[in-house]
């Protein structure tokens, strides 16, 4: 046997319960030490930009907004998956307490831009490749959590979700390569693997800090929730019923 | 302080509607989503007493 970490030990709603209590607490932590660090970066150190002047500085939460909406609706439609393939209890829950963080992002993103794409495009919305996607992924969200919260068997619920989840994935990868397949309004990528980056350092790094802050906030904000459903779920068990009985 | 003064901070060169407008719903979402937590946490707390509180009746 492989000495260390018995991962399976944390599959179990019981013991991963407490565990995720302290991931709250720790990433919460982090999240508020990213966020400050980065909206320092972005209002204080980042300078101004040459064409759009201040404008550009929605940046610091319309691209790190983006990049959670579309990485969260992967780490859901995975567990969702899992879920599916495994008949794990866990996996569903994950994916149901994901669901609203992710859409929370996404709207963030559509706002964020529509109030940034005013100033520089002129006009609040278009039906263009990139922003199009992006409202259907905010749609994807809006579904999973209704056609979750229509069935009342969980177990079923889960199950339903999950082919829903699976389904939208396609449109992730549609979103991100949208700028390059289609003649869109919206710019390219500001970040690429492939090229240097096309904008100040200090900016750029403004811009990864926050992007860490919104994805420390969204595993506390996940694993906040996944505890909420936990305990619904299982209120008829005893490790509820004493931790219920041990908490304010 | 690379804007000079406070008025100038929250002026954002004319841009102010558009990048607070932006920054500020974001906060507050991110508020309503905590404190939605935290009223859902203590509901779910809520749910396993009576139920346990049930449960205990019936024996």
């Amino acid at each position: 046997m492989n000495a260390g970490i018995n991962w399976f030990k944390y599959s179990s709603p019981q013991t991963f319960f407490p565990l995720a209590g302290k991931l709250v607490l720790c990433f919460g932590v982090l999240s508020a030490i990213a966020c400050a660090a980065g909206l320092y970066l972005g209002f204080f150190v980042a300078p101004t930009d040459a064409q759009q002047g201040e404008a550009y500085r929605i940046i610091f939460i319309h691209v790190p907004a983006a990049w959670m909406s579309m990485f969260l609706y992967v780490v859901m439609a995975f567990w969702a998956g899992w879920g599916l393939a495994f008949n794990t209890r866990l996996s569903g829950m994950m994916a149901s307490a994901i669901a609203p963080t992710g859409a929370l992002f996404t709207f963030v993103a559509l706002w964020t831009g529509s109030l940034w794409g005013k100033p520089t495009w002129g006009t609040w919305w278009v039906w263009d490749a990139r922003l199009t996607s992006e409202l259907i992924l905010l749609f994807l969200y809006f579904g999973f959590m209704a056609l979750q919260a229509a069935i009342d068997d969980a177990r079923r619920a889960d199950k339903a979700g999950a082919v829903l989840a699976l389904v939208g994935v396609v449109n992730v990868p549609i979103i991100y390569f949208s700028v390059k397949w289609w003649n869109t309004l919206h710019q390219g990528a500001s970040v690429s693997l492939t090229k240097s980056p096309t904008m100040a350092a200090t900016m750029l790094t403004g811009m990864a800090v926050m992007a860490f802050g919104f994805w420390f906030y969204s595993i506390a904000a996940s694993f906040a929730r996944a505890r909420c459903i936990m305990l619904e779920r299982e209120r008829a068990s005893d490790w509820a019923a004493g931790y219920a009985k041990g908490s304010a | 302080m690379i804007w000079g003064s406070w008025e100038n901070f929250l002026a954002m060169g004319g841009y102010a509607s558009y990048v607070w407008g932006s920054y500020l719903v974001t906060l507050a979402l991110l508020i309503a989503e905590i404190v939605l937590l935290a009223l859902r946490r203590r509901g779910a707390i809520e749910g396993v007493r009576s139920r346990n509180a049930a449960s205990q009746g019936k024996r």
